[in-house]
């Protein structure tokens, strides 16, 4: 067991209103880390504090660190690209480019600088195979990927940030939109993924956060009321609010 | 007694819910009539005009007055009934690509910046600086073509001034904010996780635009290049007024030139009604006609193709 992503004191204010309140956390390398609670409680702005994106949005101030391996992100010297490159994100929406469903696979290692067409057949193939969507594809990797399913576009957006070599996995309420069965196949990938990579998960769905996760942090108003393993946050909260949520009192 | 009149009312509403009142079936047809008849006007319209130009282009040619070769050729002398019409159609031709070439890459950089760079004061200085430029009467282009451009070029680059390189600058001015307006709504129809997840992955904000959003949105791009091209070809008091009127082939930068619209419109009122040179100019006015209809085919099969990649 050891630390991936060491959250500190973490501060996080949309111009005057304070969206994340004195958040401490400690996520464990090559584990599933789920974050529950009702809607507008910072769960989502916490995960994109991770990669930065927050800083995409105006008026966003933040005090605190957050490290990974051991190195402060919102440092001076932090190069974005590179910190982005390194912690992947799935959106709620799959978010398919409107291109081929290879060249949505390649953009990303493109980007990088990596051209070389012999190497980007082979990433294709194995973050596709790895993403468990290779078979369902490999025979039109050359048409448009808004042809695919739901389903098929979340597994093809998680393939592609798999391109880049992350590795820690944010993923933003990634079932949301998809229906069961779908969502089974991506649980099952969640789980497949979590021996290589270190993933965060932001979710409405209690049942998905007991099912995929190892560790589950519940957030209300922007702090962090309960962190501890999944299990036993869901069989035994120490906190009466965990509990009120849980047992689905409110939220 | 409430519960009986409760009773009555809803036994009278249900009544009328039967049957529609007849009101309301003569709106519904008043209203029916109208827009038919409005749409069968229009469409009336537009083709006893495309009738009329064209039976009035090819009688030029049927009726035998003037051979087919002679209006394709490029000697131009209407009193020695010589009406070779090849140069108005290349210089209409290449002075709207030419300007088109000249703003394309105006008009797509400056949308770009407003969607993208600096959307809060990009919008909102250049989107009202756009609309004015939309606003400014043609003549007005033409005027200012006349007393800056043409000595501008006169006094710095040499020649008479007027000519095919003053039409340019003119039109290329005047088609920019189509160009920019409709590659504005292009680009912002590109749905913003796109380019989150874009940025996710580590790319910079040039990356995003070079690599994704324009390729994603060049049907739309392209389509409003073609746009301002369309409106370049059809221009014609503002060119009229720079590009010199003389039957010249349009390949010198500096030397005058004339183009269809130009052509028309200085000797339409000067000619004979059925002499073979007011023929000649029916017969430019239907070459515009079917460029224009080029243009519009062009530009449909372009969102057509736009419509089946998002």
């Amino acid at each position: 067991m050891s630390e991936k992503i060491v959250v500190r004191d973490f501060n996080l204010y949309y111009g005057e209103k304070q969206a994340l309140i004195d958040n401490n956390l400690i996520i464990e390398r090559n584990k599933v880390t789920a974050l529950i609670g009702p809607s507008g409680c910072g769960k989502s702005t916490f995960l994109r504090s991770i990669n930065r994106m927050n800083d995409l949005i105006p008026g966003v101030r933040t005090s605190g660190t957050i490290e990974i391996d051991g190195q402060n992100i919102y440092g001076e010297e932090q190069d974005l690209v590179l910190l982005r490159k390194n912690v992947g994100m799935v959106f709620q929406q799959p978010n398919p480019f409107p291109l081929s469903i290879y060249d949505n696979i390649a953009y990303g290692p493109r980007i990088h600088g990596f051209n070389d067409k012999k190497k980007l057949d082979e990433i294709v193939e194995t973050t596709l195979k790895q993403a468990n969507l290779w078979e369902e594809v490999k025979d039109r990797l050359h048409t448009s990927a808004l042809g695919l399913s739901g389903g098929q576009q979340q597994r093809l957006v998680i393939a592609r940030v798999l391109a880049v070599q992350p590795d820690v996995i944010l993923m933003d309420e990634p079932a949301s939109a998809l229906d069961p069965i779908a969502t089974e196949r991506l649980e099952e990938l969640i789980d497949y993924l979590k021996k290589s990579y270190t993933i965060v998960i932001v979710t409405h769905n209690m049942q998905q956060a007991a099912r995929v996760s190892d560790m589950t942090a519940f957030y209300l108003n922007g702090e962090i009321i309960e962190y501890t393993e999944t299990n036993l946050l869901f069989t035994n909260p120490s906190d009466q609010r965990t509990e009120d949520y849980i047992s689905g009192r409110f939220g | 007694m409430e519960a009986k009149e409760n009773r009555e009312r809803t036994d009278s509403l249900s009544e009328s819910l039967k049957k529609p009142l007849p009101k309301i079936l003569r709106a519904e047809r008043r209203g029916r009539v109208l827009t038919y008849v409005s749409s069968w006007v229009l469409i009336l319209i537009l083709f006893s005009l495309i009738m009329f130009i064209t039976s009035k282009g090819s009688s030029t040619f049927l009726d035998g007055e003037v051979q087919l070769a002679n209006f394709f050729s490029t000697t131009w002398n209407p009193g020695e009934y010589q009406f070779g019409a090849l140069s108005f159609i290349l210089g209409s031709l290449i002075v709207s690509v030419c300007a088109a070439l000249v703003s394309a890459p105006l008009g797509i950089g400056a949308a770009i910046f407003m969607t993208e760079i600096a959307p809060n004061w990009g919008r909102k200085i250049l989107q009202p600086a756009t609309e004015i430029l939309v606003g400014i009467p043609s003549v007005v282009y033409g005027f200012i073509g006349l007393s800056v451009i043409v000595p501008f070029i006169r006094e710095n680059v040499g020649g008479l001034g007027f000519g095919l390189l003053a039409g340019i600058i003119v039109l290329s001015i005047m088609i920019l904010p189509t160009i920019v307006s409709v590659s504005v709504d292009t680009l912002q129809a590109v749905p913003n996780h796109i380019r989150q997840g874009s940025i996710a992955l580590g790319a910079t904000r040039w990356q995003t635009i070079s690599r994704l959003l324009i390729r994603t949105s060049l049907p739309g791009l392209m389509t409003g290049v073609v746009l301002g091209m369309a409106r370049a070809f059809g221009e014609a008091l503002a060119v009229q007024m720079v590009i010199g009127n003389a039957p010249n082939l349009p390949f010198q930068l500096l030397e005058p030139m004339s183009t269809l619209t130009s052509v028309i419109t200085l000797n339409m009122g000067n000619t004979v009604q059925g002499s073979a040179y007011q023929d000649v100019l029916w017969s430019m006015a239907l070459v515009l006609l079917l460029m224009t209809l080029l243009f519009i085919v062009l530009i449909r099969w372009m969102t057509k193709r736009s419509d089946l990649s998002s």
